[in-house]
């Protein structure tokens, strides 16, 4: 990569003009080669032998940029890839936007996206078309990045809140916590020293072999920002069911939840970036914990509960470990701004 | 299961078996009332409502700072921050209590507004800025208050004449006399706040004992201390006693610590104060001594405090007095939610009727 | 307030410490504590050590927080 001489981003590299060039071929083609990307053309042409895809997107305006585990880029690639495959697609192609501050040193943004281009390629995905702008000095926090996903569906698989019914197993893929407790305590005002590190990883692989190997499985989802709590709470909305999970059988690291306490935080409401929730019948639910186990993953999978009649609004409740009950709410969205 | 899950789970089934027994034996509705915000969330959390015996009621007190926390007080660090040449620096949950018509929460966005995690953090803060007058809003009970006492005394030694507090600090136990003494007759025994009695040690809750004829458990928040304590209290009442107990002696002494007690001593006395749901209560809340009065912002900006009206329709005095529960309130879970919430007792992730909101209790009876 | 759990000083320099509390490293003070020394258990609360800990209970806390690892397994619990 040949380096610019200038250090830092300037608003002229969003011109569209001589910089923008420089930023375009000197840092971002190469970082992605591919040949779609190359021709640079105002769209990519892509040949998928489907036409039934998945298509998502997400912003990521990450605060700490880089942290334990992962940064800024590494989750723009996976946190999209991952929506692709939980909804039963296998992703081929991403576009990348970037709006960066005048002032954001060209050290950084180079690390940024060669951990891009890793995360993609682990991913089997290419990122085929973005967009560059810039803004002024404060008109964003460093740098925000949007990615878009197109994945194909796999064949006879048909995911949906529809195909959910009373008795379906809940089994979540690891540790809970990880990604929002390693963003905490990197957080200025909340900063403490650990050993812990999210959990940012690409599950495209573990769900395809998932979803190729068994017939059970109902539903899926990533419990990002509001935790398991959120995306519990979605599914009991969306049907009309309820939802029964037992403390004791959510996997948790003993100082993440340590340091949840020491915080205040409610585990179940904290972002994890590496875990999905599959909803799946009970005659799939142990070969689905199997195949999860054998994969580097998916090791600490548990059956976490079970999707029940609901007895008179739908309801998430929780049986805690000294055997009470109480209910999980759907969290209220304000206590952990810019988790991802 | 390992060991100590195992010894924790044996040691809550036997005081659950000892609780229905007790509670059986008396026969009609016992209210015990904790005066923790960390009790409450504890009790919520751990769902230890719902594996209580069926006749114990379980009220939650004025034990949560933001809540007692006086309207006046409020839109007093909402004036404050209205100001171009102050900082406020506050705990985390007064952020978003609402004035009459808007929170701190929406003066961060000018920036003028930062949460700490310790007074520590405010005095750096003054430090940082010397062209700002930091006020830090000071609430909380005995825990807090030798906190707030130690950065006074280092801003005095350092001469950070730009640091100044707002002191909210409550004593717990005022509030206790104040319940018994005519706000709420019904409450039949205290279990008493964990955190609070290390500093003040369990031995100043013998009076509401030897005064008011109440049990007295100083528990600790973990769910099988907050069961020994209940269990604790049921027996004493079913045996018709009324005796001082703490359970939690990993921590707590009868005298306290000592040396927390001299600095709260050193900085402030106890001066009459109002209190939210309460009113006015004697010698209940701290004031900054004389020789530290540069430091008092109500001092520094001339303020004097004066209750403030609660908004129309909050029931949170009545709450925090173990009157009514949060669903009884008309506001609760249409006009007052966690997103939108009228008052403190909403707002604070200790309040009663957030755990209440949060946890599900009120769903939970509708079955 | 935070629930506190118990946390051994690590560091100590005068009144300013840095305790740990199962890998988690907080900034904390003992101005509070004057009789506390390195390598001794305490009670942290909004940045200061407020009390000594038993290290008896102090070990059970951490032990039943360790043992969440220890997942149960629900299948016996799955209806339908």
């Amino acid at each position: 990569m040949r380096a610019s001489k200038h250090d830092k981003i300037l608003l002229a590299h969003g011109g569209g003009g001589q910089l923008m060039d420089e930023l375009i071929r000197h840092h971002i083609l190469p970082s992605f080669k591919n040949d779609t990307l190359a021709e640079l053309g105002d769209s990519a042409k892509l040949n998928v032998e489907s036409s039934s895809l998945c298509f998502t997107t997400d912003s990521y305006v990450v605060k700490p940029l880089f942290f334990n585990g992962g940064d800024i880029g590494k989750l723009a690639v996976y946190g999209t890839v991952n929506d692709l495959a939980v909804a039963g697609s296998k992703p081929v192609a991403l576009a990348l936007s970037l709006i960066i501050e005048d002032g954001f040193e060209f050290e950084l943004l180079d690390k940024i996206l060669a951990n891009i281009s890793k995360a993609a390629r682990q991913s089997n995905v290419d990122i085929v078309t973005g967009d560059t702008k810039t803004v002024e000095a404060g008109a964003a926090d460093k740098v925000f990045i949007n990615t878009a996903g197109i994945g194909v569906r796999l064949a006879g698989v048909n995911l949906g809140f529809q195909k959910i019914t009373v008795g379906d197993t809940i089994i979540i893929n690891g540790t809970i916590g990880d990604h929002g407790m390693t963003i905490i305590s990197q957080r200025e005002d909340m900063k403490f020293q650990s050993q812990l590190k999210s959990d940012c990883a690409a599950l495209a692989a573990l769900i395809c072999e998932l979803l190729e190997k068994t017939s059970g499985i109902r539903f899926m989802r990533d419990p990002t920002r509001g935790g398991l709590a959120a995306t519990l709470n979605e599914i009991t909305r969306s049907t009309g069911l309820s939802i029964e999970i037992h403390e004791t059988a959510i996997p948790v690291k003993p100082a993440v939840q340590a340091a949840a306490d020491m915080l205040g935080f409610d585990i179940l409401t904290i972002a994890n970036e590496g875990k999905f929730i599959a909803i799946v019948s009970p005659e799939s639910a142990d070969d689905c914990l199997n195949i999860c186990r054998n994969h580097p993953l998916g090791k600490d999978a548990m059956i976490i509960g079970e999707v029940v009649q609901t007895r008179d609004v739908p309801l998430v409740e929780i049986e805690t470990r000294i055997g009470g009950k109480r209910i999980v709410q759907m969290p209220y969205g304000r206590e952990l701004p810019r988790i991802c | 299961m390992k060991q100590n899950t195992r010894n924790m789970l044996d040691r809550i089934y036997k005081a659950q078996n000892l609780m229905d027994a007790a509670c059986e034996a008396l026969g009609r509705q016992i209210n015990i009332m904790e005066v923790c915000g960390t009790h409450t969330v504890s009790i919520f959390r751990n769902g230890i409502r719902s594996i209580l015996p069926k006749n114990l009621k379980l009220l939650s007190g004025p034990g949560c700072p933001v809540c007692v926390t006086d309207q006046g007080y409020i839109d007093t660090v909402l004036q404050l921050a209205d100001r171009d040449d102050c900082l406020i620096a506050t705990y985390g949950d007064m952020i978003r209590v609402p004035g009459k018509d808007r929170s701190l929460e929406t003066k961060q966005a000018k920036a003028n507004v930062k949460v700490v995690l310790s007074s520590e953090d405010a005095l750096q803060l003054a430090k940082d800025n010397t062209e700002k007058i930091v006020v830090f809003v000071a609430v909380g009970f005995e825990t807090t208050a030798p906190a707030t006492a130690v950065v006074v005394r280092e801003a005095a030694a350092g001469s950070i004449d730009n640091f100044c507090i707002l002191s909210g600090h409550k004593l717990v136990v005022p509030a206790m006399r104040a319940l018994l003494s005519g706000k709420n007759h019904n409450i039949n025994a205290f279990l008493c706040p964990g955190h609070v009695s290390v500093i003040i040690g369990y031995g100043a809750f013998a009076e509401i004992v030897e005064d008011f004829g109440r049990p007295c458990v100083v528990a600790g928040f973990e769910p099988v201390q907050i069961i020994e304590g209940l269990c604790e209290i049921c027996r004493q009442l079913s045996a018709g006693k009324a005796k001082l107990k703490s359970i939690y002696s990993a921590v707590v002494t009868e005298k306290g610590n000592t040396a927390a007690q001299q600095t709260i001593d050193e900085c402030f006395e106890p001066v009459d104060g109002y209190w939210r749901g309460l009113g006015k209560i004697e010698k209940s809340t701290l004031k900054l001594r004389d020789k530290y009065s540069r430091f008092d912002a109500f001092e520094r900006f001339n303020i004097t405090e004066t209750p403030g009206e609660e908004r129309k329709g909050c029931r949170c005095g009545e709450v925090l007095c173990g009157l009514i529960e949060p669903p009884e309130c008309g506001l609760f879970g249409q006009n007052c939610t966690p997103q939108e919430p009228v008052g403190p007792c909403m707002v604070s992730s200790e309040g009663a009727c957030a755990a209440w909101f949060k946890y599900g209790q009120e769903k939970r009876r509708k079955r | 307030m935070c629930l506190a759990i118990p946390a051994r000083i690590v560091e100590l320099d005068g009144d300013k410490a840095v305790v740990d509390a199962m890998g988690n490293r907080w900034k904390a003070k003992t101005t509070l504590l004057p009789e506390a020394k390195l390598g001794d258990l305490v009670l942290i609360h909004a940045g200061f050590a407020i009390s000594l800990v038993d290290e008896e209970e102090a070990k059970k806390t951490w032990q039943l927080i360790a043992e969440i690892s220890e997942f149960q397994d629900t299948s016996n619990k799955v209806s339908g």
